[in-house]
This record gives structure tokens, sequence and C-alpha cells, in this order.
């Protein structure tokens, strides 16, 4: 399209690296508007991350699916650290949680600001999403889209190019940016429409995440955390928090300390970085996971974890291994336990 | 044209990537960057990001489990 004297319009995506960030990019394009792409790193993104740990998922092919969806595309991709600014989100969400502990409506307002924020910054006109109506029970319901526009301070500036008919016009519609019969009017749970959108527009490799692409949809995850800040005492988190709640069994016998066991070697590889940081135990008579105690381990409590360690090494039903236990502060001591059977960790100690 | 280094180990994707972002948004076209990450996603991510930003990545190589990138900054495309 040639935008006889008015310059071509531009818009900034919301790629998140699934599908309907794609699709809605893609319509948008189509109508001759510049566009590029932001992606907000919150530090819960389950990507890359687990794929990096996991040995055993070290074959498959890894890729940033929002990076794909911008080289697919041919657009450029601006990814944003919003890992600090995100903690408010998550510790005090105005809107309260959806299912597990993400904070889906305060967090896409969010976003949609930070979005206004850089079409400030960068002259550009617009900003679009993949919402859709009716899609998610917290984010994407029709009486959610008005609140995201509104206290994003995006106002109309938001466009959601699969649901548009479903919404009031947009600036972008106004100014005859964009053509509304030539957006959707797509609404519900129904993935049908947006496959079929893909199939139409030749996107067969997009992503089709299992479990979301957020750690904080995850109800196993989301339970760690909660008890993480139970036990605390407080609700606050680092970057090394999030990262090893992602990562090996947590078993917590007490309140005052838990164990971090890894599942494999590539876990154990991982959580070996921590050893400075973090009591730790690792099996030395049998192949056995590596484990940190998170919390304040006395004697009594480290030959406990040791035991439990014990367990999840290859001597598990002898009647004594030997572990290495190791101080933060380099101090390493040498214990014989005898493995906990199966039956004495108890169920309610697993997190 | 000066050659820069980033040290981005013990970081897992995207940080690897944005931390590559930002510093080369400080360089200019022709400077080189060469970066250590100790992720390995890192040898698929950050040409991702060099093609579609229009950067060249004239070498990378893994070694003792740290994966080494060198990059040309180019003219923003
Ligand atoms: S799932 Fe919810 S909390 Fe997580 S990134 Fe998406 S909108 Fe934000």
């Amino acid at each position: 399209m040639v935008w006889r004297g008015m310059s071509q319009p531009k818009a900034i995506s919301l790629i998140s690296g699934g599908l309907d960030s794609l699709l809605a990019t893609k319509v948008t394009m189509d109508q001759g508007v510049h566009v590029e792409g932001i992606n907000f790193y919150t530090g819960f993104c389950v990507e890359g991350h687990t794929h990096a740990i996991r040995k055993q998922d070290k074959a498959k092919p890894k890729r940033n699916n929002a990076l794909w969806v911008a080289e697919t595309l041919g657009i450029k991709l601006h990814i944003i650290d919003i890992v600090e600014e995100y903690k408010d989100i998550l510790l005090n969400p105005k809107h309260g949680y959806g299912a597990n502990m993400n904070p889906c409506l305060d967090c896409k307002i969010f976003m949609v600001h930070k979005a206004q924020q850089w079409i400030n910054e960068n002259g550009f006109d617009f900003i679009i999403t993949g919402e859709v109506v009716g899609q998610r029970p917290m984010s994407q319901r029709k009486e959610t889209m008005p609140i995201i526009s509104r206290e994003s301070g995006a106002e109309d500036r938001l466009l959601r190019p699969l649901s548009a008919k479903n919404l009031p016009p947009t600036l972008a519609e106004r100014e005859g940016w964009i053509k509304r019969d030539q957006l959707y009017g797509f609404n519900g749970r129904n993935r049908k429409p947006q496959m079929e959108l893909a199939e139409h527009f030749g996107f067969t490799d997009y992503a089709k995440p299992a479990g979301g692409c957020c750690f904080l949809t995850d109800e196993n995850y989301s339970a760690k955390l909660v008890d993480l800040w139970q036990a605390r005492g407080h609700r606050d988190y680092e970057m090394d928090d999030i990262m090893l709640l992602k990562v090996g069994r947590h078993i917590r016998p007490s309140n005052h300390f838990k164990l971090i066991i890894g599942r494999e070697e590539g876990e154990n590889k991982f959580l070996q970085g921590y050893t400075k940081t973090y009591t730790s135990i690792k099996t030395t008579s049998h192949a056995g996971p590596l484990t940190l105690i998170d919390g304040v381990a006395n004697d009594a409590d480290l030959e406990l974890a040791a035991r439990i360690t014990a367990r999840f090494s290859q001597g598990k039903n002898e009647d004594s291994v030997t572990v290495e236990t190791r101080r933060q502060n380099g101090e390493t001591q040498l214990l014989n336990v005898k493995p906990l059977s199966a039956d004495d960790i108890k169920q309610e100690w697993y997190v | 044209m000066s050659h820069h280094q980033l040290d981005a180990r013990r970081m897992f994707c995207p940080m690897p990537v944005i931390r590559t972002q930002n510093k080369i948004k400080e360089l200019h076209p022709g400077d080189t960057l060469e970066i250590v990450c100790t992720d390995p996603g890192a040898l698929s991510d950050i040409p991702a990001w060099c093609r579609i930003n229009g950067h060249t990545v004239l070498e990378m190589h893994e070694h003792n489990d740290e994966v080494f990138l060198t990059i040309e900054v180019c003219e923003e495309i």
C-alpha cells in the first residue's frame, strides 16, 4: 500500500511467541502498516530456561519463539527486561490472581503501559496485541478489554486485530490506518479460527506450548512460590529464587529448611553453581543427586537431609551411603547415613 | 572501530540476548562485540536476533561448556 501524502503508520506489536500475536501482527502488516515487535521478559517465562538446564531436553532443537515469530514475519524485535518492575505486579496485583499465581490482568495492563511509553519515545502510532475476547477466563474477557486500554494509558491506541469487530473502533481504524472490515471478530476459547487463519497464511511451525508460556499459570510452580513465601515469612523474591523453583524436586521436612534435589545430570550441574551460596549435599559412595538446602539447617536437619538425598541415590536400598555435606563457607564433612525409606518421606513434605 | 566484550555467563536466555541488544545500542557500525555465555541456547538465539536486526555473526564456538560469539555491528536495518 502507498500512503499518499501521509507517512506510513507505525505500530508496535506485543509478541509473546504464540500463534495469536503472530497472526495479529501479520494481519496488521498486510494492511501496509510498519510493525515492530516488543517482547517482555518477566523472569517467569518458560522460554529457554528449563530447556537449557535439563540435559534430556538439550537434544531437542531449542528456539526462542518470540525471535522465531519476528524472523518469520521479517520484523524487528525489542526484548525488554522487566524482571525488577514485575515484582510489584506479582506481589501486589490490584486485580488479583488467576487460577494460580498468575496476575494476568495486571500483567497485561503493565505490558501495554510499557508499550505505550515505547511508542511515545519512538514516534509510533499505535499498539497491537493478539488478544481475543473470551479466550482467557481472567484477562481476555469482554469486560477486561476496556480496563486494559484505560488503565495502561493506551486508551484507543490499542488495537486487537483478531477481535476488533467485537470491540468499538480504535484510533487506527478511525484515522484510516487500518481498514476495520479487514480485521476479525474472533470470540471465545475455540482455537479453530486462528488455526484456519494460520493455514491461510502458510504458518505451520508455530509454537503450541502445552502448559502455556508462563510459569505462573503452572499449579506446581505456584505452589512452590507460595511455600517459599510462607517459609520465609515475607513475600519477596530474587532472580535466583525464581530459577531454583524451576529445578529439581523440592522437599520441605520442616518450615525452616527445604531440600532442592537434582533429578538428572543437567539439573545437578545447574545446582552445582549455587554451592557457594547454599549448603549442599552429594553422595560419594554411590551415584546420586546434588541437593541444596534452602534455609538454616542444624546438624540434625543436615543428617535428615543427607538421608533423604541418599534415598534418591543408587544406594537407596543399602544400609549405608556416604555423603559429603558442604556449608556455604566451604567447610565439608563426610557422613555415613542410612537412606530414608520411601514411606518415611512424608507425602506432605513434597512441595 | 573498536572491539568490546560482554560477559553473559550464568545467565539464561533470553538474558544474554537482552544484554547483547542493549550493549549494541551503545556501539557503532563496524565495532565488534565478543560475548561469552554459558547457556547454549545463545548459539541459536543471538544469531536469530542478529539476523532480525541486520548484524553479522563473525564467529561462534563452544569450549568447556562456554559459548563464544563475535558480532560485527552493522547499520540498523
Ligand atoms: S500468563 Fe498471565 S501473568 Fe504470565 S505473562 Fe501471560 S499475562 Fe502475564
